[in-house]
């Protein structure tokens, strides 16, 4: 099978003191695809994301993003590199000083030459994008539901055109039925922006939601990469751990 | 009987052991904030708006503590020197008092209660629901466009503060000494032409602006550091007063021997 990595991991060992947190992972995320990473609770998903972003470096081997090996950029250079990408936090992340126009221009006003109006224009299309109602623009990120809050936090994150869109635990804690348009929402954004073309890794501990929505699905175990397979493939696994780990969510 | 040795020490110890790696933190904070602040984006706006939000934090609270400073403190000196019949003094004993102390040390106190808690709460607030993370994942320095403003904001206003405390603690204290204690006015203004120079008040705000920087500096960096929900923002902010106050009684003992060789 051809074809193009987005994120390369290679060999990357991370430990903090004597605690080998992450152990000896080596693969690609595959650009243009939707990947979940996958694993219990303290599995080091989130320490996986943070090597992604550059916030932790690794200990041995290395992590390229589009081709850059994030630990030899220095600070600037990270903090510019990091306009490739779009976060969507598992609470949304919003500014809550600011309204959620305000929240979705951010972006706009700290990195581009945008005028006002140009920006006013971006953020309507955003919110079109992301199904939110114009009610919403000028409100408080606190005046409306989570799963609003949702749709906003992800309008900001494409506000950028990111080449990679990084979902932490997107449908942890919501009720089904906004698991359901997360989902919808996430594939939809993926499917939309394929021109880019858009990498979307996705944090998990969600099966259901993982099955449904990723093409390809990484699983990690204690620092371990038990798996990275396909999502069809990976449905059909008869790895012990993975077995047991659909079982108990399902 | 050794126990009774060693614990005290043991704790001395101890605190002093916490205190270090703290330290040494705070310090690095310190440059990074230093660092932010001569790299541009200036962010003007934030800057103002901290300002105001410093004015209507603590002006209200400083204009109270002030008149009542200055009349109850001219009234003291009063009772003490009549007695002699040298109340004249009152006027420079008090604006000296005002001027070089009480002014920096009580605005300290009150924008350290005010101000440096509010920071810790909203910063550490941002901290536990990931908006400071979400800065930096934007590649906005989390520092600078949350740490300098306010750090800035309140160098520049607690002299402003330290100087409204003084006016209204002087005003205040003539006219308890002149209008209802019967202090002779012309003396009283005489008095103060004496004894008092620019150079006292000029102390005072310098002494003002050191505090701002220390307090908003402990103020952020307690916000910074949150760890752990709910929890972990009291207690920063907790933190942030009681460092904040601290710091400026004792930082107050050795600015005012520094500034007596100096001015
Ligand atoms: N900064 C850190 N310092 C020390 N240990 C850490 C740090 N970050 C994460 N860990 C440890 O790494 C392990 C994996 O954590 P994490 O990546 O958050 O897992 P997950 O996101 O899969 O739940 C945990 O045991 C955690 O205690």
């Amino acid at each position: 099978m051809s074809y193009k990595a987005s994120i390369e991991f290679n060999n990357l060992v991370k430990e903090f003191g004597d605690h080998r947190v992450l152990n000896d992972l080596d693969f690609n995320i595959h650009e243009g695809k939707i990947t979940t990473i996958l694993g219990f609770s303290g599995a080091g998903k989130s320490t996986l994301l943070k090597h992604i972003l550059g916030v932790h470096h690794p200990t041995t081997g290395q992590v390229k993003v589009l081709g850059e090996d994030l630990s030899t950029l220095n600070e600037s250079k990270l903090r510019e590199f990091r306009t490739n990408f779009g976060m969507v936090f598992q609470y949304s992340a919003l500014f809550d000083s600011m309204t959620n126009f305000d929240n979705v221009a951010f972006p706009m006003r700290e990195f581009t030459n945008m005028s006002e109006e140009e920006i006013k224009e971006k953020v309507h299309t955003l919110f079109k994008q992301t199904a939110l109602d114009d009610f919403a623009i000028h409100k408080l990120p606190s005046e409306i539901s989570g799963g609003m809050r949702k749709r906003v936090g992800l309008a900001r994150a494409l506000a950028l055109q990111p080449k990679i869109m990084l979902y932490d635990e997107p449908t942890t804690g919501l009720d089904p039925i906004t698991t359901h348009m997360v989902d919808d929402l996430i594939t939809s954004t993926h499917n939309n922006n394929s021109d880019i073309p858009m990498t979307s890794v996705i944090i998990s501990h969600d099966i259901a939601a993982t099955l449904r929505i990723s093409d390809y699905v990484a699983f990690l175990e204690m620092g371990k990469m038990v798996v990275h397979l396909p999502v069809d493939e990976f449905r059909k696994s008869d790895h012990p751990t993975i077995k047991k780990f659909i079982e108990l969510s399902t | 009987m050794v126990k009774v040795i060693n614990r005290p020490l043991e704790m001395l110890g101890s605190t002093v052991l916490d205190l270090t790696p703290s330290l040494g933190r705070l310090t690095i904070y310190m440059i990074h904030v230093f660092m932010w602040l001569i790299r541009p984006p200036l962010r003007l706006k934030l800057f103002f708006e901290q300002m105001v939000f410093m004015g209507n934090k603590s002006l209200f609270i400083i204009m109270l503590t002030s008149s009542f400073s200055g009349m109850v403190f001219a009234y003291q000196i009063y009772l003490g020197f009549t007695a002699f019949s040298v109340d004249s003094f009152v006027g420079p004993i008090v604006a000296i008092a005002v001027c070089k102390e009480l002014a920096p040390v009580f605005t300290g106190l009150v924008v350290a209660g005010r101000c440096g808690a509010a920071m810790a709460a909203q910063l550490g607030s941002m901290v536990v629901t990931e908006q400071v993370d979400a800065l930096e994942v934007m590649g906005v320095s989390s520092i600078q466009y949350l740490g300098v403003p306010r750090v800035v904001a309140t160098v520049i206003t607690m002299p402003m503060l330290a100087a409204i405390f003084m006016l209204i603690a002087n005003t205040g204290s003539w006219i308890v000494g002149t209008q209802l204690l019967g202090i002779d006015e012309a003396m009283y203004f005489a008095k103060i032409s004496d004894f008092m120079t620019v150079k006292m008040a000029i102390e005072g705000l310098i002494k003002s602006a050191i505090f701002g920087y220390m307090i908003a500096i402990i103020g952020t960096y307690q916000g910074f550091q949150v760890k752990g929900g709910a929890e972990g923002v009291g207690k920063a902010t907790n933190q942030a007063v009681v460092w904040g106050m601290v710091t400026v009684l004792v930082m107050d003992f050795f600015l005012t021997a520094i500034l007596a060789k100096v001015l």
